[in-house]
């Protein structure tokens, strides 16, 4: 009879806190339809790891390997399905906007200035290389964050991975607010122009090319990242590769998505999860994504005292690696102020950029400490 | 479990955040002067191609 209740005496108080977790993150997915496809197998893989003596993951002085610490080894510690994950989100995204009007990638670098301010406030209480992992929270852009806390050794790896999804679910409550706080009525409602340039076929192939050799080149830290998401959607755009494209976009974007989730999960145990660092983190990972926003509308005010033509500097807010979320928000505010403001092909263009710079960004914080 | 705190570390590791901007405002910057001569080197084969 023993064998039944056994384990059941090994519960602990810090188990139920984290099933509450786990529980919370389902929720979230479920109800609030926030990043379901990552919070809800994080939310039930946060359960099955903290089970006491859970055979999900390698027990500590077990010979037995668990599941979820072998997927782990194989997919995440060598950051396998991050970078494969970057050829389906490659594949997905549409770089148009941002062709026909490249200038609008300068405000996509503005907007990593979170990265690098929370770093500096990060590393108030981290080692450097945690601080630098937690920084890059703040682009919003969760293989990124994987790649660099992996290869800069982070132990805060399930803190910060979870807190990247969350805050890319939360774009509609964290940025609204902070567009607002910085930008004034008239600023919102400026009108932006739109000449929907035609971009060749050709300009569209070699753009890819062209970012991985100059990005490669700065940060080779970072060709990986860069050069993964480039091949993505240099597969989306050469025209003679449809089904490898639709396949990478969808079949295997969903299938790493399915592990990536679940895997991230074995790194949610309570006795790493529940301790004053990760509030902490939490609380850092907040400041890099608001600053970031406040960096990107900034910049765009800055930008205003020099130029006959204004820019409305909500567009500045999109810099960041959510896409589409951060450029619809942007759009919709616009629409908000003044409905016949449609500012959508301008939003979506910095997004875009956003998603680059933050590889980029990524990829120098790589090359400063390793 | 406490952390420790050294705020010195905020201010010697301004030196990164000041290279790390201007560094990605470089590569952008480079990102998209090579963009622009890349479009207009294209319409140019275009042009030339509907000339002939």
């Amino acid at each position: 009879m023993e064998i039944l209740y056994e384990n059941l005496l090994q519960m602990d108080w810090k188990y139920l806190v984290m099933w509450a977790i786990g529980g919370l993150l389902i929720y979230l997915a479920i109800k609030k339809d926030m990043e379901p496809t990552l919070l809800l197998p994080i939310g039930f893989g946060t359960i099955l790891v903290n089970i006491p003596n859970s055979g999900a993951i390698t027990q500590a002085g077990s010979e037995e390997a668990g599941a979820l610490t072998t997927l782990f080894d194989m997919g995440i510690a060598n950051e396998l399905f991050p970078l494969i994950l970057f050829i389906g989100i490659g594949a997905m995204i549409d770089f148009g906007p941002l062709l026909s009007n490249p200038k609008l990638m300068i405000f996509g670098a503005a907007a990593q200035f979170g990265i690098f301010f929370t770093l500096c406030l990060a590393s108030i209480f981290f080692d450097i290389n945690d601080a630098a992992s937690i920084a890059i929270i703040g682009a919003a852009d969760g293989p990124t964050a994987i790649v660099v806390a992996n290869k800069l050794n982070s132990q805060y790896l399930g803190p910060i991975m979870v807190a990247a999804y969350s805050y890319m679910a939360l774009v509609p409550i964290i940025q609204p607010p902070v567009i607002k706080l910085l930008t004034t009525k008239k600023e919102r409602m400026i009108r932006m122009d739109y000449e929907g340039k035609e971009v060749s076929k050709t300009t569209k192939i070699l753009f890819p090319i062209i970012i991985t050799i100059v990005a490669g080149i700065v940060a080779p830290s970072s060709v990986s990242l860069i050069g993964f998401l480039m091949f993505g959607n240099l597969i989306r755009e050469c025209g003679v590769l449809n089904s490898l494209s639709e396949t990478a976009q969808k079949v295997l974007a969903n299938l790493i998505t399915i592990f990536l989730g679940i895997t991230i999960a074995s790194q949610m145990t309570a006795d790493k999860f529940l301790n004053p660092s990760t509030l902490l983190i939490l609380g850092l990972g907040l400041f890099a994504f608001i600053f970031d926003t406040a960096g990107g509308v900034l910049f765009a005010k800055f930008l205003n005292l020099f130029m006959k033509k204004k820019i409305n500097p909500m567009i500045g807010a999109a810099g960041i690696s959510a896409f589409p979320m951060s450029g619809r928000i942007v759009h919709k505010m616009g629409l908000k102020e003044d409905p016949q403001n449609f500012l959508l092909m301008h939003s979506i263009g910095v997004n875009v950029s956003g998603q680059i710079a933050s590889v980029i960004a990524g990829g120098l914080i790589l090359n400063f400490f390793m | 479990m406490f952390l420790a705190v050294n705020p010195g570390n905020f201010v010697s590791n301004l030196y990164y955040m000041g290279v790390g901007m201007l560094a990605i405002f470089v590569v952008i910057g480079v990102i998209i002067l090579a963009t622009v001569a890349l479009d207009r080197g294209m319409k140019a084969v275009e042009k030339k191609k509907e000339d002939k």
